[in-house]
């Protein structure tokens, strides 16, 4: 527990480091924190939960043991209050990039430079990475980074742009009304004249549109024109105007995220279609000190499924107890009868009275 | 149970009549037989990526679009008049030689 502790600012020195904070790296964190071992976590989300708050927030679930119905965001929240009393730390919009021996175990390094020191690693990345959906649009390649982008990361790079943003859904829309005062002109290219978003945020957009502040196109983008990364023009395609282009310089695309593996990929380890492969007894990989836990993994029998996820991270945390604290003799103990783990817990009969 | 057919025309143009059983996603049979889409989550109308276009004589005979289709649509990629999510298309012996077109998948 000693070892916890910030350096620079962002430099960090932990236990144990894990990689995803879906519903299973969530997990981890308890059954590790039971053990007194202290965990950072890394995530591209904003947020944690994994699938279960960014593809099903609002959908049931029904399997998870003794919670007869929850939905994917209420599992999180309480995972996330079960989790509470071991303080993890989060690394929230960060891509984990790369995996390096250190002497003293592993080094994890994010593509903000965040860099956090453990001793063992816990790849919980699930179905791989959320990143932005990329269009099928021919040619849209030669325009990534230069003019095409699926996140905004200065406003200011749009000051003065003739601008082109699509999508139908939130963050489409609040790029629309943050952006729009910087943009020389903005568009907004939608398949439908129906928006899901917060309905304030229609209702300003719709208002821009009325005073002849911005333009909204019912199209299909068709393709991109222009010139050595530099766009000149996007193509659309409707019911009503047939096939037209409209003048642009720089195109923002809101088609919601994906799951990719990514720089996993690059770690080392002997994946199995994508997947890492560990035993069933520690769920570590073939490298120890580094475990795999969650749909991430792979196993004979494998079901990717949360309750699965769960009962992986108690046996991973039973090894990485060993790895922390090579000294100690490793106990068994129930938390409804260990004052000591309820000490943990804060919920220690002397404390709660 | 009876076999029926379910004709697939791929993104480089091949046709393919592949065995599907009733009660089956769509979606489920061009994943088990290999066809290029994600469905990342597995059918539950949540990520767009089981995109296909219905040939235009059996759009209408499929079942109409929900509300939820219609949205999750929205992330999907070059959407057309006859674009529906294969998830949302249960197999019947009504659909026994349904023709789909699989669609431009994000990357
Ligand atoms: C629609 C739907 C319904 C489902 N219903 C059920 C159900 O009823 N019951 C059930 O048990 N399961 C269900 N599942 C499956 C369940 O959601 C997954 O098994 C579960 O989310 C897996 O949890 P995880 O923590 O392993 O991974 P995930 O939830 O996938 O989380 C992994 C996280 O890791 C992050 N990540 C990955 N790589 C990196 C990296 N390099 N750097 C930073 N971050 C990274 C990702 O961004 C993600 O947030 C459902 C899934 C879907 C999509
Ligand atoms: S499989 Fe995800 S929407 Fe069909």
């Amino acid at each position: 527990m000693d070892n916890q502790g910030i350096m620079a600012e962002n430099q960090h020195k932990t236990d144990v480091v894990i990689i995803g904070a879906g519903p299973v790296g969530l997990f981890a964190v308890f059954e590790l924190g039971l053990l007194d071992i202290k965990a950072h976590l890394v995530d591209i989300l904003d947020r944690p939960g994994g699938q279960c708050a960014e593809l099903y927030p609002e959908k049931p679930i029904y399997d998870i043991p003794a919670l007869p119905v929850v939905t994917g965001q209420e599992l999180t929240d309480r995972l996330m209050e079960q989790i509470k009393p071991f303080n993890p730390v989060f690394h929230f919009g960060q891509m984990a990039e790369s995996l390096e021996k250190t002497a003293e175990g592993w080094r994890v390094t994010t593509d903000l430079g965040t860099v956090i020191d453990a001793k063992v690693v816990v790849i919980a990345a699930g179905g791989g990475s959320f990143v932005p959906k990329k269009p099928a649009i021919p040619g849209i390649d030669a325009y990534e980074g230069s003019a095409v982008f699926y996140a905004v990361r200065k406003m200011e790079q749009f000051r003065g742009k003739h601008l082109v943003i699509a999508g139908g859904g939130d963050s489409a829309l609040d790029w629309t009304l943050n952006l729009q005062p910087l943009a020389a002109s903005l568009t907004l290219v939608h398949r439908r004249d129906d928006f899901r978003a917060a309905p304030d945020s229609i209702n300003k957009m719709r208002a821009l549109v009325a005073d002849g502040k911005m333009k909204l196109e019912i199209a299909a983008i068709t393709g991109l024109s222009g010139a050595d990364g530099a766009l000149h023009a996007v193509a659309l395609q409707s019911k009503e105007k047939g096939d037209y282009t409209i003048p642009a310089d720089c195109m923002l695309a809101f088609y919601g995220l994906t799951m990719k593996l990514g720089p996993i990929a690059n770690f080392g380890l002997n994946l199995h279609e994508n997947l890492v492969p560990v035993d069933t007894e520690k769920f570590e990989t073939a490298t120890s000190g580094i475990f795999a836990i969650g749909d991430i993994n792979h196993y004979p029998g494998k079901l990717k499924l949360i309750l699965s996820g769960f009962h992986e991270a108690a046996l991973m945390a039973q090894q990485a107890f060993r790895y922390v604290y090579p000294e100690r003799k490793l106990r068994f103990q129930y938390t409804t009868s260990s004052s000591d783990l309820q000490t943990k817990l804060g919920v220690a009969q002397n404390e709660a009275a | 149970m009876k076999t029926l057919t379910l004709n697939v025309t791929n993104l480089d143009g091949t046709d393919h009549a592949v065995e599907a059983l009733a009660g089956w996603q769509v979606m489920e049979i061009l994943r088990d037989h290999g066809f290029p889409i994600k469905a990342e989550c597995g059918g539950a109308c949540c990520c767009a990526t089981c995109h296909v276009y219905v040939a235009p004589d059996w759009v209408d005979r499929v079942n109409p679009m929900g509300e939820d289709e219609e949205v999750m649509l929205d992330s999907a990629m070059d959407v057309r008049e006859n674009s529906r999510l294969s998830c949302q298309i249960v197999m019947t012996e009504a659909l026994d030689g349904l023709h789909v077109i699989i669609a431009p998948n994000p990357e």
